[in-house]
């Protein structure tokens, strides 16, 4: 599919990054996406507005929004838009660039992700997503048992919560996948 | 015979089944054995990363998912089976895009070959448990297996998220209601609520309690006007936000919910004829006790259907 975008190059590099991605230039503006999202009314602005702003090169404001990381990836977006432009998946390619570029300032959710990955990476399991312990350790020691809100002693109790994943046994294999993967997605972006 | 003839399950558990959602293992593996179901785990399967390997480095997290599917493939799988939603998503992704995109599964396959293994897209089909029980064992096969139907319980349906969408082509990605019918199979009075597939608040638990608290109070608010005595689940993700969070709710909004969310495993499993105990039930923070209390020995009274009046207005023709 032809990108001629008058030569924004923050566009490029967001189609680039998203499998599909090329469709976004079809945005109609129609705002049926922002009208389907769950997070939309604490977004800083609208996936709608998100892909104006994109496609008028506006890097800053995009990566610097809390928009991508109060996507919750319901899909409701992505099944409803009438150009089928995956608007969840780019909502995951802008969190990517926030991060690569440190614009982010949504320290809280990408601290977040990154412990959650950290787990993944050295044990080939993760904790549980929603109880994500070592993140409350690492924010917030203190509050570890009553987990800020709800729950803690109960899940413990009744032995819901782990502190620390299985390890797989093949973990070497699956470093020298992920390694050569971050290397692949180098290459990519030089 | 079998169920699965002509189909080899890869079973993919996830990492919440493990602890979290051990229920939902216990009364899947129960349920299984009962429905003749040979699911095979995958061996050194690895986490699907969620929904946080792909927001931190794209290619990373197809390849962490295209491990799992190589593995499966190389232990002759047709398909795989994920009861999680969010596992399943990440899988069929996986699959569904190295497959559209060549340039994403020459890379992937670029990674992979750094653990000696390789996915050809395409090789599995990718699945959600509630799809192979519906489709695959089908509504009469599990009616088949039902000795103590759960008559004049109130279950609501909860579908979530990823379960539906992307279109994947198992349900319909607004109003889903093959686990309707898989109630109705069960004996269960189902609520029909509007909500029903919209998000628990995924991982916002986390980041922002403003968000997740009010989606989820959505949730609950619309099960109880419809009178729910139990939401049923097909998610650890969802099991979690709406178990273990309701308590928070109702601080928050000065609400007093009490609905059991439970996995539909756990539920055939009690109209199979298992016991609570069998099923895992009593896992959950919001006790399930009282509503289960609630199923009778004899099904619920038909509304009478009135005759139509001889006198009244005619109804009008359908044209075909
Ligand atoms: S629904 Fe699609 S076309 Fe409409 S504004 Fe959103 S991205 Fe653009
Ligand atoms: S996928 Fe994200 S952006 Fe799209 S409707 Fe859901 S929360 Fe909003």
């Amino acid at each position: 599919m032809k990108t001629s975008n008058g030569g924004n190059s923050f566009l490029d590099q967001v189609i680039k990054a998203t499998p599909g991605g090329e469709k976004l230039v079809l945005c109609l503006q129609c705002g049926t996406c922002g009208g389907s999202c769950p997070s939309g009314p604490d977004m800083d602005y609208s996936p709608r507005m998100i892909f104006a702003m994109t496609s008028a090169g506006m890097k800053d404001q995009v990566l610097s929004s809390n928009t991508p990381w109060f996507c919750v990836s319901c899909y409701y977006c992505t099944v409803r838009c009438p150009q089928e432009i995956p608007i969840t998946d780019i909502m995951y390619t802008l969190k990517q660039l926030a991060i690569q570029e440190g614009r982010y300032e949504q320290r809280k959710a990408s601290d977040f992700s990154e412990h959650f990955i950290g787990y993944v990476e050295n044990y080939g399991r993760s904790f549980e997503l929603g109880l994500a312990t070592r993140y409350f350790l690492f924010h917030n020691p203190l509050k570890l048992v009553n987990m800020g809100m709800g729950m803690g002693m109960s899940m413990i109790l009744r032995g819901r919560m782990g502190f620390i994943p299985e390890r797989i046994k093949n973990m070497d294999q699956l470093q020298n996948i992920l390694d050569k993967a971050k290397q692949i997605a180098k290459e990519g972006a030089a | 015979m079998s169920t699965n003839s002509g189909h080899h399950y890869g079973y993919y558990p996830g990492c919440s089944i493990t602890k979290n959602a051990a229920a939902y293992g216990v009364s899947t593996d129960a349920i299984a054995r009962i429905l003749g179901l040979h699911l095979h785990e995958i061996s050194d399967w690895n986490c699907c990363g969620a929904s946080e390997y792909f927001s931190i480095n794209q290619l990373p997290a197809y390849a962490l998912v295209a491990r799992n599917l190589a593995l499966a493939a190389g232990e002759g799988a047709t398909e795989v089976v994920a009861p999680c939603s969010l596992c399943y998503v990440n899988l069929y992704k996986t699959d569904k895009n190295m497959r559209l995109h060549p340039d994403l599964k020459a890379k992937v396959n670029r990674a992979l070959d750094a653990g000696n293994l390789h996915y050809e897209p395409d090789t599995l089909k990718v699945r959600h448990l509630l799809d192979i029980v519906v489709n695959d064992v089908g509504y009469d096969g599990v009616a088949a297996k039902v000795t103590k139907p759960l008559y004049n319980l109130r279950v609501a349906p909860y579908y979530g998220c990823l379960i539906v969408r992307p279109d994947t082509g198992f349900d319909n990605v607004e109003y889903p209601t093959t686990m309707d019918k898989l109630m109705e199979t069960l004996g269960a009075t189902v609520v029909d609520y509007p909500l029903k597939a919209e998000c628990c608040g995924g991982h916002m638990t986390q980041i922002s309690d403003t968000v997740a608290l009010e989606l989820i109070r959505r949730l609950l608010h619309n099960a109880a006007e419809y009178q729910a005595d139990v939401i049923v689940t097909v998610c650890p993700m969802c099991q979690l936000n709406l178990d273990a969070y309701q308590a928070d709710v109702n601080k928050r909004f000065g609400t007093n919910y009490h609905i059991p969310i439970l996995y539909f495993t756990q539920v055939m499993g009690l109209a199979f004829g298992m016991t609570p105990k069998d099923v895992a039930i009593g896992k959950e923070l919001v006790s399930a006790d009282r509503a289960l209390t609630k199923i009778t020995a004899e099904p619920p009274e038909k509304p009478k259907t009135r005759k139509r009046d001889k006198k009244a207005l005619p109804m009008p023709d359908m044209i075909e």
